[in-house]
Protein backbone atom coordinates (compact mmCIF):
# COMPACT_ATOMS: atom_id res chain seq x y z
CA UNK A 1 0.00 0.00 0.00
CA UNK A 2 1.32 3.44 -0.72
CA UNK A 3 1.34 6.19 1.86
CA UNK A 4 -1.62 8.02 0.29
CA UNK A 5 -3.87 4.96 0.65
CA UNK A 6 -2.76 4.51 4.24
CA UNK A 7 -3.41 8.18 5.02
CA UNK A 8 -6.85 7.78 3.48
CA UNK A 9 -7.50 4.83 5.81
CA UNK A 10 -6.38 6.99 8.75
CA UNK A 11 -8.93 9.59 7.65
CA UNK A 12 -11.63 6.92 7.89
CA UNK A 13 -10.31 6.10 11.37
CA UNK A 14 -10.52 9.76 12.40
CA UNK A 15 -14.13 9.98 11.16
CA UNK A 16 -15.01 6.82 13.11
CA UNK A 17 -13.45 8.20 16.32
CA UNK A 18 -15.31 11.51 16.07
CA UNK A 19 -18.63 9.78 15.26
CA UNK A 20 -17.99 7.44 18.17
CA UNK A 21 -17.60 10.26 20.69
CA UNK A 22 -20.72 11.88 19.24
CA UNK A 23 -22.72 8.65 19.65
CA UNK A 24 -21.42 8.30 23.21
CA UNK A 25 -23.43 11.39 24.18
CA UNK A 26 -26.64 9.39 24.61
CA UNK A 27 -27.26 6.09 26.40
CA UNK A 28 -29.34 4.98 23.41
CA UNK A 29 -26.47 5.14 20.95
CA UNK A 30 -23.48 4.75 23.26
CA UNK A 31 -22.87 1.09 22.52
CA UNK A 32 -22.96 1.77 18.82
CA UNK A 33 -20.45 4.52 19.48
CA UNK A 34 -18.04 2.13 21.12
CA UNK A 35 -18.35 -0.23 18.17
CA UNK A 36 -17.72 2.63 15.76
CA UNK A 37 -14.47 3.41 17.57
CA UNK A 38 -13.52 -0.27 17.38
CA UNK A 39 -14.05 -0.28 13.63
CA UNK A 40 -11.96 2.86 13.32
CA UNK A 41 -9.19 1.28 15.34
CA UNK A 42 -9.28 -1.89 13.25
CA UNK A 43 -8.97 0.14 10.04
CA UNK A 44 -5.94 2.00 11.43
CA UNK A 45 -4.23 -1.19 12.57
CA UNK A 46 -4.75 -3.06 9.30
CA UNK A 47 -3.61 -0.08 7.24
CA UNK A 48 -0.50 0.31 9.40
CA UNK A 49 0.47 -3.30 8.79
CA UNK A 50 0.76 -2.48 5.08
CA UNK A 51 2.94 0.53 5.76
CA UNK A 52 6.11 0.60 3.63
CA UNK A 53 8.24 1.11 6.76
CA UNK A 54 7.30 -2.32 8.18
CA UNK A 55 9.96 -4.92 7.45
CA UNK A 56 8.57 -8.23 6.25
CA UNK A 57 10.75 -10.22 8.67
CA UNK A 58 9.10 -8.50 11.64
CA UNK A 59 5.53 -9.32 10.61
CA UNK A 60 5.40 -12.75 12.25
CA UNK A 61 6.64 -11.43 15.56
CA UNK A 62 4.22 -8.49 15.42
CA UNK A 63 1.30 -10.84 14.79
CA UNK A 64 2.35 -12.98 17.75
CA UNK A 65 2.61 -10.03 20.14
CA UNK A 66 -0.71 -8.58 18.97
CA UNK A 67 -2.35 -11.99 19.45
CA UNK A 68 -0.98 -12.32 22.99
CA UNK A 69 -2.07 -8.78 23.85
CA UNK A 70 -5.54 -9.29 22.36
CA UNK A 71 -6.16 -12.52 24.23
CA UNK A 72 -4.84 -11.05 27.49
CA UNK A 73 -6.85 -7.85 27.08
CA UNK A 74 -10.04 -9.65 26.06
CA UNK A 75 -10.12 -12.15 28.90
CA UNK A 76 -9.07 -9.78 31.65
CA UNK A 77 -11.74 -7.29 30.53
CA UNK A 78 -14.38 -10.04 30.36
CA UNK A 79 -13.51 -11.47 33.76
CA UNK A 80 -13.17 -8.31 35.81
CA UNK A 81 -15.95 -7.48 38.28
CA UNK A 82 -17.93 -4.36 37.46
CA UNK A 83 -16.91 -2.89 40.82
CA UNK A 84 -13.28 -3.07 39.75
CA UNK A 85 -13.78 -1.07 36.55
CA UNK A 86 -12.02 2.06 37.86
CA UNK A 87 -8.90 0.04 38.70
CA UNK A 88 -9.00 -1.65 35.31
CA UNK A 89 -9.28 1.68 33.50
CA UNK A 90 -6.33 2.94 35.56
CA UNK A 91 -4.18 -0.01 34.53
CA UNK A 92 -5.16 0.18 30.85
CA UNK A 93 -4.47 3.90 30.86
CA UNK A 94 -1.08 3.30 32.42
CA UNK A 95 -0.25 0.74 29.74
CA UNK A 96 -1.19 3.25 27.05
CA UNK A 97 1.09 5.83 28.65
CA UNK A 98 3.85 3.25 28.91
CA UNK A 99 3.44 2.42 25.22
CA UNK A 100 3.87 6.09 24.32
CA UNK A 101 7.03 6.35 26.41
CA UNK A 102 8.42 3.17 24.81
CA UNK A 103 7.70 4.48 21.31
CA UNK A 104 9.48 7.74 22.20
CA UNK A 105 12.45 5.80 23.61
CA UNK A 106 12.56 3.66 20.48
CA UNK A 107 12.57 6.68 18.19
CA UNK A 108 15.27 8.34 20.28
CA UNK A 109 17.53 5.27 20.23
CA UNK A 110 16.85 4.72 16.55
CA UNK A 111 17.81 8.31 15.80
CA UNK A 112 21.01 8.19 17.82
CA UNK A 113 22.03 4.85 16.26
CA UNK A 114 21.59 6.30 12.80
CA UNK A 115 23.52 9.35 13.87
CA UNK A 116 20.91 11.66 12.35
CA UNK A 117 20.27 14.98 14.05
CA UNK A 118 16.52 15.17 14.64
CA UNK A 119 15.01 18.55 13.88
CA UNK A 120 13.70 20.77 16.64
CA UNK A 121 10.05 19.69 16.37
CA UNK A 122 10.99 16.01 16.40
CA UNK A 123 13.20 16.34 19.41
CA UNK A 124 10.75 18.48 21.41
CA UNK A 125 7.82 16.15 20.75
CA UNK A 126 9.90 13.04 21.46
CA UNK A 127 10.97 14.45 24.81
CA UNK A 128 7.47 15.63 25.72
CA UNK A 129 5.80 12.35 24.82
CA UNK A 130 8.46 10.50 26.83
CA UNK A 131 7.84 12.69 29.91
CA UNK A 132 4.02 12.66 29.76
CA UNK A 133 3.82 8.99 28.81
CA UNK A 134 6.07 7.95 31.72
CA UNK A 135 4.21 10.12 34.23
CA UNK A 136 0.92 8.69 33.04
CA UNK A 137 2.26 5.16 33.39
CA UNK A 138 3.57 5.43 36.94
CA UNK A 139 0.77 7.74 38.11
CA UNK A 140 -1.88 5.33 36.82
CA UNK A 141 -0.22 2.41 38.56
CA UNK A 142 -0.32 4.31 41.88
CA UNK A 143 -3.97 5.16 41.25
CA UNK A 144 -4.60 1.46 40.62
CA UNK A 145 -2.81 0.49 43.84
CA UNK A 146 -4.88 2.98 45.82
CA UNK A 147 -8.20 1.83 44.36
CA UNK A 148 -7.25 -1.82 44.81
CA UNK A 149 -6.26 -0.91 48.37
CA UNK A 150 -2.74 -2.23 47.91
CA UNK A 151 -1.77 1.23 49.09
CA UNK A 152 -3.73 3.09 51.77
CA UNK A 153 -6.37 5.37 50.25
CA UNK A 154 -5.42 8.30 52.45
CA UNK A 155 -2.96 10.83 51.08
CA UNK A 156 0.62 9.68 51.61
CA UNK A 157 2.73 12.68 52.33
CA UNK A 158 6.09 13.37 53.87
CA UNK A 159 7.72 16.52 55.10
CA UNK A 160 8.90 18.72 52.28
CA UNK A 161 6.98 16.78 49.64
CA UNK A 162 5.95 19.91 47.77
CA UNK A 163 9.60 21.00 47.67
CA UNK A 164 10.67 17.52 46.56
CA UNK A 165 8.09 17.49 43.75
CA UNK A 166 9.11 20.93 42.66
CA UNK A 167 12.79 19.97 42.54
CA UNK A 168 11.89 16.82 40.64
CA UNK A 169 10.02 18.90 38.09
CA UNK A 170 13.08 21.14 37.77
CA UNK A 171 15.26 18.06 37.17
CA UNK A 172 12.87 16.80 34.47
CA UNK A 173 12.82 20.16 32.74
CA UNK A 174 16.61 20.51 32.99
CA UNK A 175 17.17 17.08 31.42
CA UNK A 176 14.61 17.88 28.73
CA UNK A 177 16.34 21.18 27.95
CA UNK A 178 19.74 19.47 27.87
CA UNK A 179 18.44 17.15 25.15
CA UNK A 180 16.47 19.67 23.16
CA UNK A 181 18.47 22.86 23.40
CA UNK A 182 22.01 21.96 24.43
CA UNK A 183 22.78 19.06 22.15
CA UNK A 184 23.11 16.57 25.02
CA UNK A 185 20.96 13.97 23.28
CA UNK A 186 22.78 11.03 24.83
CA UNK A 187 21.22 7.75 25.90
CA UNK A 188 22.00 8.14 29.65
CA UNK A 189 20.37 11.57 29.74
CA UNK A 190 17.25 10.30 27.96
CA UNK A 191 17.00 7.30 30.30
CA UNK A 192 17.51 9.67 33.23
CA UNK A 193 14.63 11.76 31.87
CA UNK A 194 12.38 8.69 31.71
CA UNK A 195 13.25 7.68 35.28
CA UNK A 196 12.77 11.19 36.67
CA UNK A 197 9.38 11.37 34.92
CA UNK A 198 8.35 8.00 36.34
CA UNK A 199 9.24 9.18 39.85
CA UNK A 200 7.34 12.43 39.27
CA UNK A 201 4.24 10.42 38.33
CA UNK A 202 4.50 8.45 41.59
CA UNK A 203 5.18 11.40 43.86
CA UNK A 204 2.50 13.47 42.12
CA UNK A 205 -0.28 10.94 42.78
CA UNK A 206 0.61 9.53 46.22
CA UNK A 207 -0.36 12.73 48.09
CA UNK A 208 -3.84 12.66 46.53
CA UNK A 209 -6.53 10.89 48.55
CA UNK A 210 -8.26 7.76 47.27
CA UNK A 211 -11.58 9.58 46.98
CA UNK A 212 -10.10 11.80 44.29
CA UNK A 213 -8.64 8.93 42.24
CA UNK A 214 -11.39 9.08 39.57
CA UNK A 215 -10.40 12.66 38.80
CA UNK A 216 -6.76 11.65 38.72
CA UNK A 217 -7.44 8.75 36.36
CA UNK A 218 -9.48 10.98 34.11
CA UNK A 219 -6.69 13.55 34.07
CA UNK A 220 -4.05 10.90 33.36
CA UNK A 221 -6.33 9.60 30.60
CA UNK A 222 -6.15 13.05 29.07
CA UNK A 223 -2.36 13.03 29.59
CA UNK A 224 -1.97 9.76 27.72
CA UNK A 225 -4.10 11.18 24.91
CA UNK A 226 -1.84 14.24 24.66
CA UNK A 227 1.26 12.04 24.76
CA UNK A 228 -0.13 9.85 21.96
CA UNK A 229 -0.90 12.99 19.94
CA UNK A 230 2.68 14.22 20.46
CA UNK A 231 3.94 10.82 19.34
CA UNK A 232 1.97 11.59 16.17
CA UNK A 233 4.35 14.50 15.56
CA UNK A 234 7.34 12.23 16.14
CA UNK A 235 6.13 9.64 13.66
CA UNK A 236 4.29 12.11 11.38
CA UNK A 237 1.20 9.96 11.72
CA UNK A 238 -2.31 11.41 11.39
CA UNK A 239 -4.06 8.53 13.18
CA UNK A 240 -2.01 9.26 16.29
CA UNK A 241 -2.38 13.03 15.94
CA UNK A 242 -6.16 12.87 15.69
CA UNK A 243 -6.84 10.00 18.11
CA UNK A 244 -4.46 11.48 20.69
CA UNK A 245 -5.70 15.05 20.24
CA UNK A 246 -9.35 13.99 20.59
CA UNK A 247 -8.71 12.08 23.81
CA UNK A 248 -6.38 14.71 25.23
CA UNK A 249 -9.10 17.35 24.82
CA UNK A 250 -12.17 15.29 25.69
CA UNK A 251 -10.38 13.76 28.70
CA UNK A 252 -9.72 17.25 30.03
CA UNK A 253 -13.39 18.24 29.63
CA UNK A 254 -14.47 15.06 31.39
CA UNK A 255 -12.01 15.78 34.23
CA UNK A 256 -13.44 19.27 34.69
CA UNK A 257 -17.00 17.88 34.66
CA UNK A 258 -16.02 15.49 37.46
CA UNK A 259 -14.49 18.31 39.48
CA UNK A 260 -17.70 20.31 39.05
CA UNK A 261 -19.69 17.36 40.39
CA UNK A 262 -17.56 17.47 43.54
CA UNK A 263 -17.64 21.26 43.73
CA UNK A 264 -13.86 21.40 43.62
CA UNK A 265 -11.35 22.95 41.31
CA UNK A 266 -8.79 20.82 39.53
CA UNK A 267 -5.98 22.62 41.34
CA UNK A 268 -7.60 21.85 44.67
CA UNK A 269 -7.84 18.15 43.81
CA UNK A 270 -4.21 17.87 42.77
CA UNK A 271 -2.59 20.05 45.42
CA UNK A 272 -5.31 20.26 48.08
CA UNK A 273 -4.91 16.80 49.57
CA UNK A 274 -8.38 15.97 50.94
CA UNK A 275 -7.98 14.09 54.19
CA UNK A 276 -4.77 15.87 55.11
CA UNK A 277 -6.62 17.41 58.00
CA UNK A 278 -8.78 14.68 59.44
CA UNK A 279 -9.90 16.39 62.62
CA UNK A 280 -12.30 19.25 62.17
CA UNK A 281 -14.35 21.47 64.40
CA UNK A 282 -17.52 19.47 63.80
CA UNK A 283 -16.11 16.48 65.61
CA UNK A 284 -16.54 17.99 69.06
CA UNK A 285 -20.31 17.75 68.67
CA UNK A 286 -19.93 14.02 68.10
CA UNK A 287 -18.02 13.44 71.29
CA UNK A 288 -19.83 11.22 73.75
CA UNK A 289 -22.73 10.43 71.45
CA UNK A 290 -23.19 6.79 70.55
CA UNK A 291 -24.92 5.59 67.39
CA UNK A 292 -28.06 3.47 67.76
CA UNK A 293 -27.56 -0.02 66.47
CA UNK A 294 -30.49 -1.89 64.88
CA UNK A 295 -30.87 -5.48 63.77
CA UNK A 296 -31.85 -6.30 60.20
CA UNK A 297 -35.31 -7.38 61.41
CA UNK A 298 -35.84 -4.00 63.12
CA UNK A 299 -34.85 -2.28 59.90
CA UNK A 300 -37.31 -4.44 57.95
CA UNK A 301 -40.17 -3.53 60.31
CA UNK A 302 -39.27 0.14 60.02
CA UNK A 303 -39.51 0.00 56.25
CA UNK A 304 -42.75 -1.99 56.10
CA UNK A 305 -44.38 0.68 58.26
CA UNK A 306 -43.40 3.44 55.87
CA UNK A 307 -44.94 4.85 52.72
CA UNK A 308 -41.77 5.83 50.96
CA UNK A 309 -38.21 4.52 50.95
CA UNK A 310 -35.21 6.09 49.28
CA UNK A 311 -32.20 3.83 48.79
CA UNK A 312 -28.78 5.53 48.73
CA UNK A 313 -26.28 3.06 47.31
CA UNK A 314 -22.59 3.71 47.90
CA UNK A 315 -19.28 2.07 47.34
CA UNK A 316 -19.88 -0.33 50.24
CA UNK A 317 -22.82 -1.78 48.32
CA UNK A 318 -20.63 -2.09 45.26
CA UNK A 319 -17.73 -3.91 46.93
CA UNK A 320 -20.15 -6.28 48.65
CA UNK A 321 -21.72 -6.99 45.22
CA UNK A 322 -25.08 -6.39 46.89
CA UNK A 323 -26.84 -4.71 43.95
CA UNK A 324 -28.89 -7.82 43.11
CA UNK A 325 -30.03 -8.29 46.74
CA UNK A 326 -30.93 -4.61 46.88
CA UNK A 327 -33.02 -4.95 43.73
CA UNK A 328 -34.78 -7.99 45.20
CA UNK A 329 -35.49 -6.21 48.49
CA UNK A 330 -36.77 -3.14 46.63
CA UNK A 331 -39.08 -5.41 44.64
CA UNK A 332 -40.63 -6.78 47.83
CA UNK A 333 -41.13 -3.30 49.23
CA UNK A 334 -42.83 -2.17 46.03
CA UNK A 335 -45.08 -5.21 46.12
CA UNK A 336 -46.27 -3.89 49.51
CA UNK A 337 -47.23 -0.63 47.86
CA UNK A 338 -44.25 1.30 49.22
CA UNK A 339 -42.76 3.91 46.95
CA UNK A 340 -39.07 3.08 46.29
CA UNK A 341 -36.55 5.43 44.74
CA UNK A 342 -32.79 5.25 44.35
CA UNK A 343 -30.72 8.37 45.02
CA UNK A 344 -27.53 8.30 43.01
CA UNK A 345 -24.86 10.78 44.03
CA UNK A 346 -22.69 12.00 41.14
CA UNK A 347 -19.58 10.43 42.65
CA UNK A 348 -21.22 7.39 44.26
CA UNK A 349 -19.14 4.32 43.61
CA UNK A 350 -15.69 5.36 42.62
CA UNK A 351 -16.30 7.16 39.37
CA UNK A 352 -19.04 9.45 38.10
CA UNK A 353 -21.67 7.19 36.62
CA UNK A 354 -20.11 4.09 38.16
CA UNK A 355 -23.17 3.49 40.38
CA UNK A 356 -25.50 3.75 37.39
CA UNK A 357 -23.52 0.98 35.73
CA UNK A 358 -23.75 -1.24 38.81
CA UNK A 359 -27.49 -0.67 39.23
CA UNK A 360 -27.95 -1.30 35.54
CA UNK A 361 -26.19 -4.62 36.04
CA UNK A 362 -28.89 -5.51 38.58
CA UNK A 363 -31.69 -4.46 36.18
CA UNK A 364 -32.91 -1.54 38.27
CA UNK A 365 -35.25 0.48 36.01
CA UNK A 366 -34.08 3.93 34.95
CA UNK A 367 -37.27 5.60 36.21
CA UNK A 368 -36.39 4.76 39.81
CA UNK A 369 -32.96 6.41 39.64
CA UNK A 370 -32.90 9.99 40.89
CA UNK A 371 -30.03 12.40 40.61
CA UNK A 372 -28.93 14.68 43.40
CA UNK A 373 -30.88 17.78 42.32
CA UNK A 374 -34.07 15.78 41.78
CA UNK A 375 -34.04 13.88 45.04
CA UNK A 376 -32.81 16.44 47.57
CA UNK A 377 -36.12 18.37 47.77
CA UNK A 378 -37.95 15.05 48.29
CA UNK A 379 -36.07 13.88 51.40
CA UNK A 380 -38.22 15.96 53.77
CA UNK A 381 -41.28 13.94 52.69
CA UNK A 382 -39.48 10.61 52.82
CA UNK A 383 -40.21 8.17 55.66
CA UNK A 384 -37.12 5.98 55.48
CA UNK A 385 -33.79 6.47 53.79
CA UNK A 386 -31.65 3.37 53.50
CA UNK A 387 -27.98 4.28 53.10
CA UNK A 388 -26.05 1.25 51.93
CA UNK A 389 -22.31 1.61 52.32
CA UNK A 390 -22.18 5.32 51.53
CA UNK A 391 -20.51 7.77 53.86
CA UNK A 392 -18.93 10.96 52.59
CA UNK A 393 -21.76 11.70 50.13
CA UNK A 394 -24.28 11.86 53.00
CA UNK A 395 -22.12 13.75 55.50
CA UNK A 396 -24.03 16.89 56.61
CA UNK A 397 -20.72 18.53 57.58
CA UNK A 398 -20.17 19.22 53.87
CA UNK A 399 -22.99 21.79 54.08
CA UNK A 400 -21.70 24.00 56.87
CA UNK A 401 -18.40 22.91 58.41
CA UNK A 402 -15.73 25.05 56.79
CA UNK A 403 -13.07 23.05 58.62
CA UNK A 404 -14.13 19.81 56.98
CA UNK A 405 -12.09 18.65 54.00
CA UNK A 406 -15.28 17.84 52.13
CA UNK A 407 -16.86 21.24 52.81
CA UNK A 408 -18.74 22.46 49.76
CA UNK A 409 -19.19 19.07 48.14
CA UNK A 410 -22.84 18.65 47.13
CA UNK A 411 -24.34 15.93 49.32
CA UNK A 412 -27.57 13.99 49.54
CA UNK A 413 -29.60 15.61 52.34
CA UNK A 414 -30.65 12.28 53.87
CA UNK A 415 -30.66 13.74 57.39
CA UNK A 416 -33.85 15.64 56.45
CA UNK A 417 -35.83 12.39 56.18
CA UNK A 418 -37.90 11.05 59.11
CA UNK A 419 -35.63 8.06 59.66
CA UNK A 420 -32.26 7.16 58.21
CA UNK A 421 -30.97 3.60 58.29
CA UNK A 422 -27.25 3.42 57.62
CA UNK A 423 -25.72 0.09 56.69
CA UNK A 424 -22.01 -0.02 57.28
CA UNK A 425 -19.35 -2.53 58.11
CA UNK A 426 -18.10 -0.47 61.05
CA UNK A 427 -17.95 3.06 62.39
CA UNK A 428 -14.80 3.63 60.31
CA UNK A 429 -14.39 6.86 58.39
CA UNK A 430 -15.15 7.05 54.68
CA UNK A 431 -12.76 7.27 51.79
CA UNK A 432 -12.05 10.93 52.52
CA UNK A 433 -11.05 10.04 56.08
CA UNK A 434 -13.70 12.23 57.72
CA UNK A 435 -16.01 11.38 60.64
CA UNK A 436 -19.72 11.56 59.94
CA UNK A 437 -22.07 13.19 62.44
CA UNK A 438 -25.08 11.76 60.63
CA UNK A 439 -24.49 8.44 62.38
CA UNK A 440 -25.19 9.83 65.85
CA UNK A 441 -28.15 12.02 64.88
CA UNK A 442 -31.46 11.31 66.63
CA UNK A 443 -33.24 10.18 63.48
CA UNK A 444 -30.45 7.82 62.42
CA UNK A 445 -29.99 4.13 63.19
CA UNK A 446 -27.10 1.90 62.17
CA UNK A 447 -27.16 -1.66 60.88
CA UNK A 448 -23.63 -3.03 61.11
CA UNK A 449 -22.38 -5.78 58.86
CA UNK A 450 -21.59 -6.70 55.29
CA UNK A 451 -24.04 -4.97 52.93
CA UNK A 452 -24.87 -8.12 50.99
CA UNK A 453 -25.76 -10.30 53.96
CA UNK A 454 -27.58 -7.45 55.75
CA UNK A 455 -29.75 -6.68 52.74
CA UNK A 456 -30.42 -10.38 52.22
CA UNK A 457 -31.52 -10.67 55.88
CA UNK A 458 -33.84 -7.68 55.55
CA UNK A 459 -35.22 -9.20 52.39
CA UNK A 460 -35.93 -12.49 54.18
CA UNK A 461 -37.52 -10.62 57.09
CA UNK A 462 -39.80 -8.79 54.65
CA UNK A 463 -41.27 -12.11 53.54
CA UNK A 464 -43.03 -12.36 56.90
CA UNK A 465 -45.17 -9.32 56.18
CA UNK B 1 3.70 16.19 5.45
CA UNK B 2 4.62 19.75 6.19
CA UNK B 3 4.88 20.85 9.80
CA UNK B 4 2.03 23.31 9.46
CA UNK B 5 -0.26 20.60 8.06
CA UNK B 6 0.56 18.37 11.03
CA UNK B 7 -0.05 21.16 13.53
CA UNK B 8 -3.34 22.01 11.80
CA UNK B 9 -4.55 18.42 12.07
CA UNK B 10 -3.64 18.25 15.76
CA UNK B 11 -5.19 21.59 16.71
CA UNK B 12 -8.42 20.77 14.86
CA UNK B 13 -8.57 17.36 16.58
CA UNK B 14 -8.23 19.08 19.96
CA UNK B 15 -11.07 21.47 19.16
CA UNK B 16 -13.34 18.68 17.99
CA UNK B 17 -12.50 16.81 21.20
CA UNK B 18 -13.48 19.81 23.29
CA UNK B 19 -16.75 20.34 21.42
CA UNK B 20 -18.03 16.81 21.05
CA UNK B 21 -17.95 15.96 24.77
CA UNK B 22 -19.73 18.88 26.43
CA UNK B 23 -23.22 17.35 26.48
CA UNK B 24 -22.58 13.88 27.90
CA UNK B 25 -24.97 12.94 30.74
CA UNK B 26 -23.36 11.93 34.02
CA UNK B 27 -24.56 8.35 33.66
CA UNK B 28 -22.19 7.94 30.77
CA UNK B 29 -19.09 9.46 32.33
CA UNK B 30 -17.51 6.18 33.33
CA UNK B 31 -18.19 4.42 30.01
CA UNK B 32 -16.98 7.52 28.18
CA UNK B 33 -13.76 7.65 30.16
CA UNK B 34 -13.28 4.00 29.40
CA UNK B 35 -13.99 4.50 25.69
CA UNK B 36 -11.61 7.45 25.32
CA UNK B 37 -9.09 5.36 27.22
CA UNK B 38 -9.43 2.70 24.52
CA UNK B 39 -9.14 5.31 21.77
CA UNK B 40 -5.78 6.60 22.99
CA UNK B 41 -4.69 3.01 22.55
CA UNK B 42 -4.26 4.19 18.95
CA UNK B 43 -0.64 4.53 20.11
CA UNK B 44 -0.63 0.87 19.05
CA UNK B 45 -0.26 2.23 15.52
CA UNK B 46 2.95 3.93 16.66
CA UNK B 47 4.08 0.73 18.34
CA UNK B 48 3.48 -1.26 15.15
CA UNK B 49 5.41 1.27 13.07
CA UNK B 50 8.45 1.27 15.34
CA UNK B 51 8.44 -2.47 15.90
CA UNK B 52 8.11 -3.01 12.17
CA UNK B 53 11.17 -0.87 11.55
CA UNK B 54 13.30 -2.66 14.16
CA UNK B 55 16.57 -4.07 12.81
CA UNK B 56 18.09 -5.63 15.92
CA UNK B 57 16.87 -7.94 18.67
CA UNK B 58 17.06 -5.22 21.29
CA UNK B 59 14.96 -2.84 19.24
CA UNK B 60 12.51 -5.63 18.39
CA UNK B 61 12.06 -6.30 22.10
CA UNK B 62 11.49 -2.60 22.81
CA UNK B 63 8.98 -2.34 19.98
CA UNK B 64 7.29 -5.56 21.10
CA UNK B 65 6.77 -4.13 24.59
CA UNK B 66 5.13 -1.03 23.08
CA UNK B 67 2.90 -3.19 20.85
CA UNK B 68 1.91 -5.43 23.77
CA UNK B 69 1.01 -2.45 25.99
CA UNK B 70 -0.89 -0.80 23.15
CA UNK B 71 -2.84 -3.95 22.28
CA UNK B 72 -3.84 -4.52 25.91
CA UNK B 73 -4.97 -0.88 26.10
CA UNK B 74 -7.08 -1.12 22.93
CA UNK B 75 -8.66 -4.54 23.38
CA UNK B 76 -9.17 -4.34 27.14
CA UNK B 77 -10.54 -0.81 26.84
CA UNK B 78 -13.11 -1.58 24.15
CA UNK B 79 -14.26 -4.85 25.73
CA UNK B 80 -14.81 -3.34 29.17
CA UNK B 81 -16.65 -0.35 27.67
CA UNK B 82 -18.88 -2.69 25.71
CA UNK B 83 -19.65 -4.69 28.85
CA UNK B 84 -20.75 -1.55 30.64
CA UNK B 85 -22.90 -0.28 27.79
CA UNK B 86 -24.45 -3.68 27.23
CA UNK B 87 -26.01 -3.38 30.68
CA UNK B 88 -27.72 -0.13 29.85
CA UNK B 89 -29.14 -1.77 26.77
CA UNK B 90 -30.64 -4.91 28.33
CA UNK B 91 -32.16 -2.83 31.07
CA UNK B 92 -33.85 -0.44 28.68
CA UNK B 93 -35.37 -3.24 26.67
CA UNK B 94 -36.51 -5.23 29.69
CA UNK B 95 -37.94 -2.22 31.51
CA UNK B 96 -37.07 -3.90 34.78
CA UNK B 97 -38.44 -7.42 34.41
Amino acid sequence: MNQATIDFAYLATAVCFILSLKLMNSPLTARKGNWTAMIGMAIAIVATMFSPGIRAENLGLIAAVVAIGSIGGYFSAKKIEMTAVPQMVAVLNGLGGGAVALVALFEFLHGSQQGVQPDMVQSVTTVLSAIIGSMSFSGSMIAFAKLQELLPGRPLTFKGQQVFNFLLLVVVLALALAIVAFGQATVPIFVGLLIASLVLGVSGVTPIGGADMPVVISLLNSFTGCAAGLAGFVLMNTALLIGGGLVGASGLILTLLMCTAMNRTLGNVIFGGVGNVVTSSGNSALAGKQPKSYSCEDAAILMTNSNSVVIVPGYGMAVAQAQHQVKEMAGKLMAMGIDVKYAVHPVAGRMPGHMNVLLAEADVPYEQLYELEQINPLFAETDVVLVIGANDVVNPAARYDKGSPIFGMPILDVDKAKTVIVMKRSMGAGFAGVDNELFVMDNCVMVFGNAKSSVAKISTALDQY
Amino acid sequence: MSLIAVVTVFVLAVFVGLEVIAKVPQTLHTPLMSATNAIHGVILVGGLLVMGSADSTGMQALGAAAVLFGTLNVVGGFVITDRMLEMFKTKRRGGGK
